[in-house]
């Protein structure tokens, strides 16, 4: 059985070679200087101490948003809200930012609580929408999505908005409300520990609790949870409220430790790249530390290599979606598979 | 609020509902085709967005707005066909290969149009071409009806026709009843010799078809050039307006209507005192709102059916 269990594992990895394989193509077809741009794009990334940080830097806010998806995905709860929520609790987190009088212990913490618990009550509204009445929670999520991008930019615009600052931005983030950078020549902050200790968090809460239990029941077949005993409908409330929290955080403490201001006019992107983390990680807390980090490290070398050689950094999308149609491919190299089943059963018998 | 009557109360308003309403309604009879054939499209916005891009490419380089349409229907139907083929021979699950379409388009008509322009974001270098107005004669002269009726796009026009053709595929021919026998119960369809997977093919592509629309009258007649993002969530508006008008064409065709009535009024607010960034929310609100009310009657019904 040791090649079975390794098939998902060996199937992810064929698809990012194929998708590797993908973007070299398209390098090829559009690059000048194919090679150079190639080296930028694989090995620049990893060129010096800050580009290395940059890409720790973008994997935190995947791993938050990729782990608010798995919570979801797990479920069968096709909710794309985190990013709406992403977007406004990290506004939520710089208004209280902004204000004076905190110390530097408290003053992060309370953003980041006063962001997580906004996040989580938005997304509870979905949930329970969809636990009594079973309205379809993705076109809920996504209108969620626009709606907060509409409130949150008015608020930015009529409460937070510096005159002074030559771009649409909030008034600056005290200092004592700043996270800490904890890796010296780069801007990697303590963000980077709390995602992790939110991934070990969720890790125990799916394996090792009753909740996370019955939430895998539920997701596995919703009818027979229901036959067992599992109250599913507050299964599917307590998911969101826990994904809405996650990704709440997340939204903070990427504005909290990244940004001097708050000055997203758009919806940063992070909820919908958390769904391809979660779908890369199989909606598994544990893998999605290494599905974020390849993820932020095609996006940094796609970055630099839109920065230094003439390929936008816009392929990227092309080979994300590559991924995500092949990684949800039940099909693909199921014959593989199979075959490996045979033999098996064959040596067996 | 006497003058948001005056703006409501104008012949420019009902002209501007039907306007707005266009590529809502072609996506929403995409969802309608694809749902009764049970598989919901969540990719109509990329299709959409896609078929935007494409018109505009191919009617640049060919001069020829007409050519431009039929490249935004090919392009339109291509990527219905290739989520088709991932969904129904690889097995992807169908909500994510739509999320897949939609990424891919987001990124990819950007770094198309970068590619082939140089420029990023809009299409503004490129002469594209647009699609005409028409003018009905006759009714043009008629008070009120007149300016309200005539003068509006030629999708616009095919939006109502197509909304009365899919009415008569679903309800009046044999395809019509193979897709909706396949999607109440694919296996007793297949039991009385359906090919089940051929009809899902064929509603998937008919689905991109009427996205692709859409998107042809978003780049070639709502503006006259392709903007990233362009579309701005109208593919996922219709996928509401078709699950609250109960997935029929003529519920449907009224949701889209409504929808529109919305978007035409946070269009017409912007004239008045109110902070644009509140009213660009309206259709989105109007959208849940809808939702929710349908959801729960649905419910409702369900409860008292046991």
């Amino acid at each position: 059985m040791f090649k079975l269990k390794y098939f998902e594992l060996i199937r992810t990895l064929a698809v990012i070679f194929i998708a590797m394989l993908l973007s070299m193509l398209c390098i090829t077809l559009i690059s000048k200087q194919p090679m150079e741009t190639m080296r930028v794009f694989l090995l620049e990334p990893f060129s010096s101490m800050s580009h290395f940080g940059n890409v720790i830097e973008v994997a935190i806010p995947l791993m938050f948003t990729g782990i608010s998806v798995s919570l979801l995905f797990k479920m069968k709860m096709f909710n794309l809200g985190a990013e709406g929520i992403f977007f406004f609790s990290g506004l939520v987190a710089a208004a209280v930012g902004i204000q004076n009088g905190l110390n530097a212990f408290v003053h992060p913490l309370a953003a980041i609580a006063a962001g997580g618990v906004v996040g989580a009550v938005i997304s509870v509204i979905p949930g329970v929408l969809k636990a009594k009445w079973n309205a379809n929670e993705l076109v809920t999520s996504l209108m969620f999505n626009s709606i907060l991008l509409g409130v949150g930019l008015y608020i930015l615009n009529y409460f937070l908005r510096d005159a002074s600052a030559y771009t649409t931005s909030s008034y600056k983030i005290q200092q004592t409300a700043v996270l800490a950078r904890i890796i010296p020549g780069t801007r990697v902050h303590i963000g980077l520990i709390v995602v992790l200790v939110f991934i070990a968090l969720a890790h125990v809460f799916l394996y090792k609790t009753r909740w996370g239990y019955e939430l895998r029941m539920t997701g596995a077949n919703r009818e027979f949870a229901e036959y067992s005993g599992i109250k599913t409908g507050r299964v599917i409330v307590y998911v969101h409220l826990l994904a809405g929290f996650v990704a709440g955080v997340g939204g903070s403490v990427e504005v909290l430790g990244m940004h001097p201001r708050f000055d997203w006019v758009a919806l940063p992107g992070y909820g919908f790249d958390g769904a391809l983390v979660a779908m890369l990680a199989k909606n598994n807390p544990a893998a999605v530390v290494g599905s974020a980090f390849f993820l932020s490290y095609i996006r940094i070398g796609a970055e630099m290599m839109s920065r230094y050689s003439d390929v936008p950094a816009e392929m990227i999308a092309v080979i994300q979606s590559v991924i995500l149609l092949l990684v949800s491919a039940d099909q693909f190299l199921k014959f593989w598979k199979n075959r490996m089943l045979l033999k098996e059963a064959q040596k067996n018998g | 609020m006497d003058k948001f009557f005056e703006i409501i109360f104008t012949t420019d308003f009902a002209f501007s509902i039907f306007r707005v309403t266009t590529p809502i309604l072609f996506a929403a009879l995409g969802a309608l085709i694809s749902n009764r054939a049970g598989i919901v499209n969540i990719g109509l916005e990329g299709i959409m967005l896609t078929s935007a891009l494409t018109g505009v490419l191919i009617s640049a380089y060919t001069g020829s707005a007409l050519a431009g349409l039929l490249g935004a229907m090919l392009g339109g139907m291509l990527i219905s066909a290739i989520l088709a083929l991932f969904t129904l021979e690889l097995k992807t699950d169908i909500i994510l290969g739509g999320i897949a379409i939609n990424a891919f388009a987001s990124g990819g008509t950007v770094f198309l149009l970068y590619v082939l322009t140089g420029e990023k974001g809009t299409s503004s270098t490129l002469a594209s071409k647009m699609l005409p107005d028409l003018h009905i004669p006759l009714i043009e002269r008629v008070p009120y009806l007149g300016p309200i009726v005539s003068g509006q796009h030629v999708l616009t026009y095919l939006s109502i026709l197509a909304a009365l053709g899919v009415y008569f595929l679903l309800n009046r021919t044999p395809l019509g009843l193979r897709i909706r026998a396949v999607g109440e119960n694919p296996k007793a369809a297949q039991s009385v010799g359906i090919r089940v997977k051929q009809i899902q093919y064929i509603a998937l592509v008919l689905s991109g078809l009427f996205a692709s629309l859409g998107g042809a009258f978003m780049s070639m007649g709502y503006l006259s050039l392709f903007t990233r993002d362009m579309t701005a969530g109208r593919g996922w508006i219709a996928l509401a307006a078709e699950s609250m008008g109960r997935g029929t064409a003529v519920g449907t065709t009224l949701t889209s209507f409504l929808f529109g009535f919305a978007q035409a009024l946070a269009n017409a607010l912007q004239l008045l005192k109110i902070p644009s960034e509140l009213i660009s929310t309206v259709p989105y609100i109007t959208t849940v709102l809808g939702l929710v009310i349908y959801s729960y009657r649905q419910a409702r019904k369900l409860r008292k059916g046991r």
